[in-house]
């Protein structure tokens, strides 16, 4: 049992009818007969009443803490109950990609006021309709920065273990070379950078957030960039961006970032949402789905899918992306998600995180034996080791309800798909840990941990 | 309509966290933004209003017939996206220790066993999040295979010329030179020529089948034969797997890799554009290169594990995972006998369409049944009455439809290509064959009255020469 068909099987037969066919069977007999599958063995079909029986059993073979101490990539922020709601809406689910345009000015317009948003985060002067998540959407910024007789880039060991990862998947078997800017006391090494020389680096690729929470210089970066007439690509986090300076304060050609703050639950990894801005000079470089306004026949505002000779649809092989779906939904998200914010909830949500994870930090460095990393220069994350062991410490704090810090230990360094973390954490003794907070971290929580830290 | 901006007004707030000290951040003058950030400023009435507004100006499957030919845009069960919006799987942080993650991963298992038995196929990858991005990491896995058994002059991969953009482009993406197939009338691939063109430096063929006409190629055995012959691979662009799931499979075929649109076949809803999910099954020889983070199962639970041959990963974590698990609620309620059917009706509805259109005096692209879906060609009406294929789609939107696919596939002139699919009733197919007739015979005697189309939507034509010319590309205050 178990379908979505509108039709009962006497109508079906009075189609196969008209059709001058006797079986369902008959409508395949052009098919080579060998081929025919006699059996598929897959379990009967279920009610819907069964199915959500099933798919609830299984989510409760899942934890879900209400107290989340912990990033690396995934964060937990406030989601305004506006935005599931608006996102709900069926025709906003069900629509395509808006190729009719006059029957999808709602999904354009949408689309055209996320674009808006990205360009007033970052300071940029456009942005796509949105990509896979930010570690493809790094991939797709190098893709952008190709140029005759430059194959180098430079990349921040810095950056987040799966965003490197991905693009030295993306370009394996390109004649582009990657060589990572060093980590030195949880900041990219500026001065290592400033010694390259050569003009064959096409781009510097830089998180203004690395993977250890530590804030990167990008205007620095950008600067020496731009002496050696290469781009800067800039990672942003979307949220800490109503603090830091903005990609253009910095001079960065490129912005790219993982939009899941704004307004996506952690979902076990996705969907999430690329975002990627840039200057208007790379007009012709940027990928993926882009709306632009225009006017109909009346002289009425109207928008369309635009800029579409860049696409593969129409450039096939000589395309400079394959990305035809993309997050559109997620976007929608990020954009009702910054327009309930409006700009100074944004930027509560920052000083809310900053303020707590700071906050966390000195109450954490003031229990013997545990001691932050790195300097006071970090957004919402940060490290911390201690003599403890990170599994013991993640272990109590799990039977109390609390997702700890990520744990810099062998067993996450795999499902990181890291060789090694930051010299300072490997060359020590001790061991390291990753915590992470947010408005969501409220006073008594964290007096909470502190206080079974100190028990530890 | 105005724009989100334009509604704005200074001051205009929700009650969303609790107060904050703007002085508590310490961060150094050069780590502090210097602009504050231009988002609108608007009560929670004012976005309520303005995107239910923006949600009128939308059509989607819910509001009626979608037959995006090539698109699979079949009906989006609800049930999928309430169980999708589950705490227990919406809350989970993608870095928790495996045994917290049970739910995840044996739902990802289940699913995987599932698809292989449909495909047959032995493993597969969730990770990728789109179509395109299943077809480049499939690709990755092809040469990765290749240069395994130091097989390092395969650098070709063969494309039907009536396939998808996306495949030539993903293949340029993993690095390898893309070799054109020419196809016949029928769309199929022209086996003599394939022969003329595989070797040793083929690494692959790229294929849709039914092709993009709606027809099953007869000489597939012989195709996928002809590439294993030459020490090549085959694989399979699942954009047109409706048709035919529990009828045949594509590892039967003689295909080695396979990527699936979830978004099309299995009922995942488009989003307006995304998320989609694009997973890739493969054979035996080649699970070693699928991406990392394969969910595999240890007897007791079950763990991500990593391989030392596999491609790397083309994204963060494991993939749009809440559209997977739509994908999972769907096969689950269907089950083998409803997974069938639905194949069997998206093929009768097609034809049932296809024959009513021919009744109705247009041409098919091709004689004959279809399978999912089938190519009308307004050739005659554009030269007959000056009617184009894009005139006849703009007028379907004034009857409250979405148009078929316009000018796809490239082979056949003003086409417009139909997939009904398999959720459509008897009397809404009735009822588009009378449309169809009726703008027909509308364009034969007042043809006038197609070009001025549409008339009952929000705009009429946009101006997109314009829109590509001076590019507007986001809101500018004045």
């Amino acid at each position: 049992m178990g379908n979505y068909l509108p039709s009962t099987p006497a109508e079906r037969h009075a189609m196969l009818e008209r059709l001058g066919l006797q079986s369902m069977d008959q409508l395949y007999r052009d098919l080579p007969k060998s081929l025919r599958l006699k059996h598929l063995d897959l379990p009967e079909g279920k009610s819907e009443l069964e199915l959500r029986e099933e798919l609830e059993s299984l989510g409760e073979e899942n934890r879900v803490y209400k107290k989340i101490f912990r990033g690396a990539g995934a964060y937990h922020h406030y989601i305004p109950a506006i935005v599931n709601q608006v996102t709900s809406k069926e025709s906003f689910i069900t629509a395509y990609t808006p190729y009719q345009a006059e029957i999808s000015q709602g999904v354009l317009q949408s689309i055209f006021e996320y674009q808006t948003m990205i360009c007033r985060i970052t300071g940029l002067e456009m942005a796509n309709a949105s990509l896979y998540d930010g570690a493809s959407a790094l991939a797709e910024a190098i893709t952008m920065c190709r140029a005759r007789k430059k194959n180098r880039f430079l990349l921040a060991e810095a950056f987040h273990p799966m965003y490197l990862e991905t693009v030295l998947t993306y370009f394996k078997h390109d004649d582009l070379q990657f060589e990572y800017i060093p980590l030195k006391d949880g900041h990219s090494d500026l001065d290592w950078l400033e010694a390259q020389t050569g003009d064959d680096i096409a781009a510097i690729a830089m998180p203004q957030l690395n993977f250890y929470g530590q804030i990167e210089d990008c205007a620095r970066v950008a600067k020496f960039a731009h002496a050696i007439k290469a781009k800067m690509i800039m990672g942003v986090h979307p949220i800490a961006a109503a603090l830091l300076p903005s990609a253009a304060e910095c001079a960065a050609d490129i912005a790219v970032g993982e939009g899941q703050p704004l307004g996506l639950p952690l979902s076990f990894g996705g969907p999430y949402l690329g975002f990627l801005a840039c200057k208007g000079d790379l007009i012709r470089q940027i990928p993926g789905r882009i709306v632009g306004e225009t006017t109909d026949k009346e002289g009425r505002r109207a928008f369309v899918l635009t800029l579409q000779a860049r696409e593969q649809h129409i450039r096939r092989e000589k395309a400079g992306s394959n990305i035809c779906t993309n997050q559109a939904l997620c976007a929608l998200r990020a954009s009702v998600y910054l327009a309930a914010m409006g700009p100074d909830g944004l930027e509560a949500a920052a000083l809310h995180s900053y303020e707590k994870a700071h906050r966390f930090a000195k109450a954490i460095s003031e229990i013997p034996g545990f001691e932050v990393l790195y300097g006071p220069e970090f957004f919402n994350e940060f490290v911390v080791i201690s003599e403890k062991s990170s599994e013991e410490i993640e272990n109590k704090l799990a039977k109390r309800g609390i997702l700890s810090g990520l744990p810099l230990n062998t067993s996450y360094k795999q499902r990181l798909g890291l060789e090694h973390f930051s010299p300072e954490i490997e060359a020590s003794e001790k061991t390291a840990m990753l915590w992470c907070l947010t408005e969501m971290n409220s006073d008594e929580q964290i007096d909470e941990v502190i206080s079974i830290l100190k028990e530890a | 309509m105005k724009l989100i901006f334009e509604r704005s007004q200074a001051g205009r707030k929700l009650s969303l966290l609790p107060e904050v000290d703007p002085k508590s951040c310490q961060l150094p003058e050069k780590f502090r933004r210097a602009e504050h950030i231009r988002l609108p400023e608007l009560s929670e009435t004012e976005i309520s209003r303005h995107y239910s507004a923006l949600e009128r100006r939308v059509f989607g499957v819910n509001q009626g017939f979608f037959p995006l030919g090539s698109c699979t845009m079949k009906y989006n069960p609800k049930i999928n996206d309430e169980l999708a919006s589950l705490p227990s799987f919406t809350g989970v942080h993608p870095l928790q220790r495996s045994q917290e993650i049970q739910g995840c991963l044996k739902l990802l298992a289940r699913l995987e066993e599932r698809l292989c038995k449909l495909l047959a196929m032995d493993a597969m990858t969730f990770q990728p999040a789109a179509g395109a991005h299943g077809e480049f990491t499939a690709l990755l896995m092809m040469k990765a295979y290749h240069l395994s058994r130091g097989d390092e002059k395969r650098n070709k991969i063969l494309i039907p010329d009536a396939a998808h953009g996306t495949n030539p482009a993903s293949a340029a993406m993993a690095g390898f030179k893309v070799v054109n197939v020419p196809s016949d009338a029928k769309g199929y691939v022209d086996l003599e020529a394939l022969k003329s063109l595989v070797g040793e430096d083929t690494a692959g063929l790229m294929l849709t089948n039914p092709n993009t006409l709606g027809l099953f190629d007869p000489n597939i055995e012989a195709i996928t034969e002809t590439i294993h012959a030459a020490g090549g691979l085959n694989y399979y662009d699942g954009a047109n797997l409706n048709p035919i799931m529990g009828q045949v499979r594509p590892g039967d075929m003689g295909f080695d890799l396979v990527h699936l649109n979830l978004h099309k076949t299995f009922s995942t809803p488009h989003g307006g554009g995304g998320p989609g999910s694009g997973p890739v099954g493969c054979v035996e020889i080649l699970k070693p290169f699928l991406p990392q983070g394969q969910p595999i199962d240890c007897g007791d639970a079950y763990e991500l594990a990593n391989s030392s041959k596999s491609i790397g990963t083309v994204r963060s974590f494991y993939g749009n995972f809440l559209v997977v698990l739509r994908a999972f609620a769907y096969v689950e309620l269907l089950g083998a006998e409803g997974i069938r059917e639905a194949s069997e009706t998206a093929v009768l509805n097609a034809n049932y369409l296809q024959e009513g259109m021919r009744a109705a005096g247009f041409q098919t692209a091709h004689e004959g049944a279809c399978m999912h879906e089938f190519v009308l060609s307004l050739a005659d009406l554009k030269k007959n009455y000056g009617v184009s294929a894009l005139d006849f789609a703009k007028a379907l939107q004034d009857e409250g439809m979405h148009p078929p696919t316009m000018y796809f596939p490239l082979i056949v002139s003003e086409a417009l290509m139909v997939e009904p699919t398999e959720t459509e009733s008897p009397e809404m197919l009735d009822h588009v064959i009378e449309v169809f007739t009726r703008l027909r015979k509308l364009a034969e005697t007042n043809p006038e009255a197609l070009k001025s189309t549409p008339k009952t939507t929000v705009i009429s034509r946009p101006d997109e020469v314009e829109a590509a010319r001076h590019p507007i590309v986001q809101y500018q205050e004045d």
